[in-house]
């Protein structure tokens, strides 16, 4: 009983168009390319005097943030200009005890202005699932970060880096390290990377800050630093909030950076060419030394302008997909009122 | 009133009774099976023909929502699904609002039972008093006013000796002690069983860990002082067996499980609709397959329903910021009925986990179809098809992923005390 469809599908219409951005899990490796070549014709244009594209003029695009961003939100709201799109931006706090009617409310109201996007930041896994799911038809949903669950276009953008500087995945050795487990940036990146096929994808982390079973996505777990790194193409680091440090999860931050700081001396124990990423903002002596964040073999600013060409890919592919929808389903309506 | 049911399945699990005849009803206990009484002239006659008639069903755990929740439903309206669903008995848990921790809320919810007369409450009193966990309630008092049973629900009784003192108080009045056991601190913040769906949807787990160190904590004193005890909704493997070995020993204990965990694993959260956000979650394969073991060796000795109605606004969120639960009272008996269809156990052996088996749990004189007995009974045609839809649910909830799905197993009758309080149609 139950046999449920993929959840995923959601994201797509009857085309197997982009309708929604919401997770880079269930994606096939043709979309996950065909979103790096589009972000990759963006990259180009950013560098030209003028940076407008036209392809969502008269479309409005609401970035309704109920978590606080600076990076991702600004990208994302250069990203919409970019397009030629009018954006609003909504930073709505919100605490743990609110519940959906908030959500809901906030949804109804924004539809109520026509609004032909959302691009959501929430702090509640699924969040953006539910709201994909209750939006009017019309609406393409754009996940930027949903509780620990994922953060598609970071991720996205993440892989653009690594195929602009190492171009085939296959013969990657990719580690990710820090705090897994509160991570939706390492979630979307681990589905990415395997789609993509790359050859190996560890998750180096104490055991206090890895999911339990998460070799069940498909990657290597390693809780020692050195052996986790050793020959690997690329090191993905992450964000580690410093009051994770004072609760049961770390010791201190000086342990944390002893053993899972990327220092140049651990570094060493990568492949020669490696390439260094982290989402950002980083925390310099925490999770990464000053000398390799800055360092040749960062890329950490490459991603940032990365951001802007993905995020801008993203939005016009699913604004895109989601005209099709409609323009489908309007000819559908009128062959049945004939 | 004098009832003839004629020509169904007679079902009595207690008696181990499975044949095709007659009930005769009068005054509101059974008073003959297969040969009419002498002189008895029916007043009303109830076609069975292909049907089963079986004992009223008696549900360990139903939240009926009043007094405090009644957004939520009421007594009324959940009672009414009861009748719907063939359920004659249920037990209410004391997480009202008030807490039933007086005799004023127990006399409350039993008034309200009596004047909507669909269905039987058995309220269970609270453990501690506001479920605090720091002062034992007036158990014995809440006993005389009509409890059944005495629990703390999901609210933990940190201190081990208030627990040891709650089970040796109410062993010194031989009442009865219901667990639904979980350790607040593992599972604190937790939406789903934590396993690989969890990892790969980013929610917060809750450990089987969780469910199985306070089964062992409540064993240990359970040992200690004597006192009966049921361990309610449990969702591990480990658990269960852990209660059995407990029961080999010697222990009075006995166990339930809820329907839902006995079909679906935590595999159904993907796609994160909030309709299978349940406290406790749905588990593992291995889990349910081992629940399905356990009731094979008469591992536990009820089926329950764990219904929790809510109001649509409540699960009208992102997956961990709704409220958990689902509504059940309607489905339960076709939802037991799929663990006869594919073949897991009997018809007569589900049935005594849904009436006799509840009744033995509480102790109480019920869930079984002998003369004398007061006339409780289910009537359904366990093959004909049938939908709950928002419009025929009865119950105030509508929280539940079977809304819409075929099920099997339809109640055309449900009688309580004779009278019938639910007729299909």
């Amino acid at each position: 009983m139950f046999e449920q469809q993929d959840p995923n599908q959601i994201q797509l219409n009857s085309e197997g168009q982009l309708k929604h951005f919401l997770t880079t899990e269930g994606l096939s490796r043709e979309l996950l390319s065909e979103i790096l070549d589009t972000a990759d014709s963006f990259v180009d244009m950013s560098a030209q005097q003028v940076k407008k594209v036209p392809l969502l003029r008269g479309k409005t695009v609401v970035n309704l943030f109920f978590e606080a961003s600076t990076r991702t939100a600004s990208t994302f709201e250069l990203a919409a200009k970019r397009l030629s799109a009018d954006v609003l931006n909504l930073n709505i706090s919100t605490s743990s005890t609110a519940k959906g009617e908030t959500l809901r409310d906030t949804l109804m109201t924004m539809e109520a202005m026509h609004s032909d996007m959302f691009v959501v930041r929430h702090s509640d896994s699924g969040a953006q699932h539910y709201i994909a799911q209750n939006v009017t038809p019309d609406v393409a949903v754009i996940n930027a970060g949903d509780g620990r669950h994922a953060h598609p276009t970071q991720a996205m953008l993440d892989m653009l880096t690594i195929r602009q500087h190492k171009g085939d995945f296959s013969p990657l050795k990719v580690a990710i390290v820090g705090d897994i487990l509160h991570s939706r940036v390492a979630r979307s990146q681990i589905h990415a990377l395997r789609t993509l096929g790359a050859a190996e994808v560890r998750v180096i982390a104490p055991h206090t800050l890895l999911p339990r079973h998460i070799e069940a996505l498909g990657v290597q777990v390693y809780t020692d630093m050195k052996q986790g790194l050793k020959d690997v193409d690329v090191v993905m680091m992450l964000r580690l909030q410093r009051e994770r440090m004072l609760s049961a999860l770390l010791p201190s931050e000086a342990e944390f950076y002893k053993l899972y700081g990327l220092s140049e001396d651990k570094l060493q124990h990568a492949h020669p060419d490696a390439i260094v990423m982290h989402p950002g903002p980083i925390n310099r002596g925490v999770e990464i030394e000053s000398a390799v964040a800055d360092g040749p073999r960062s890329l950490i600013l490459n991603q940032v302008t990365n951001g802007i060409a993905v995020r801008m890919a993203v939005m016009s592919m699913s604004m895109s997909g989601q005209t099709t929808e409609a323009a489908r389903r309007a000819e559908q309506h009128a062959s049945r009122t004939e | 009133m004098n009832i003839k049911i004629q020509g169904g399945r007679v079902i009595d699990p207690a008696s181990q009774l499975d044949q095709v005849t007659d009930l005769y009803i009068s005054h509101g206990k059974i008073a003959a099976i297969g040969q009419a009484p002498a002189g008895f002239n029916a007043d009303q006659t109830i076609d069975a023909s292909n049907q089963v008639v079986s004992p009223g069903l008696i549900d360990l755990c139903a939240h009926v929502r009043e007094p405090g929740y009644t957004r939520k439903g009421n007594i009324s309206t959940e009672t009414a699904a009861a009748a719907a669903g063939g359920v004659t008995t249920l037990c209410t848990p004391p997480n009202s609002k008030p807490i039933a921790d007086t005799t004023a809320v127990v006399d409350l919810i039993q008034d309200r039972a009596r004047e909507a007369g669909n269905a039987r409450i058995l309220p269970m009193g609270a453990l501690t008093q506001g479920l605090a966990g720091e002062q034992l309630s007036p158990m014995h008092g809440l006993s005389q006013a009509g409890c059944i049973a005495f629990t703390n629900m999901r609210q933990p009784v940190k201190n081990s000796l208030v627990l040891t003192r709650c089970l040796e108080y109410a062993a010194t009045h031989d009442l009865l002690v219901i667990f639904q056991a979980e350790d607040a601190g593992l599972a604190e913040g937790g939406a789903m069983h934590e396993d690989t769906t969890c990892t790969r949807l980013g929610l917060n787990g809750i450990p089987e860990s969780a469910e199985t160190i306070e089964v062992a904590r409540c064993l240990l004193l359970i040992e200690q002082t004597g006192v009966r005890a049921h361990f309610g909704q449990l969702s591990c493997e480990r658990s269960v067996k852990m209660v059995m070995d407990a029961r080999e020993r010697g222990l009075q204990v006995t166990a339930d499980i809820a329907i839902q965990n006995l079909l679906l694993t935590d595999e159904n959260v993907n796609g994160f609709d909030p309709n299978f956000h349940l406290i406790p979650p749905l588990r593992s394969q291995l889990d349910r397959a081992g629940l399905r073991q356990a009731l094979l060796s008469d591992g536990f000795q009820a089926i329950c329903s764990d219904h929790q109605p809510h109001e649509t606004a409540a699960k009208q969120a992102p997956f961990a910021a709704t409220e958990p639960g689902m509504t059940g009272l309607e489905t339960l008996l076709s939802l037991s009925l799929i663990l006869v269809e594919q073949e897991l156990i009997s018809l007569p052996q589900m049935l005594s986990k849904l009436t006799c088996g509840p009744a033995k749990v509480l102790g109480i004189e019920s869930g079984q179809i002998a003369e004398g007995m007061p006339a409780d009974l289910c009537i359904f045609d366990p093959q004909a098809e049938w939908s709950l839809t928002p419009e025929i649910c009865r119950s105030a909830g509508q929280n539940t992923p079977f809304m819409g799905h075929t099920l099997k197993g339809q109640v055309s009758h449900t009688l309580l005390d004779g009278e019938v309080v639910f007729r299909l149609g």
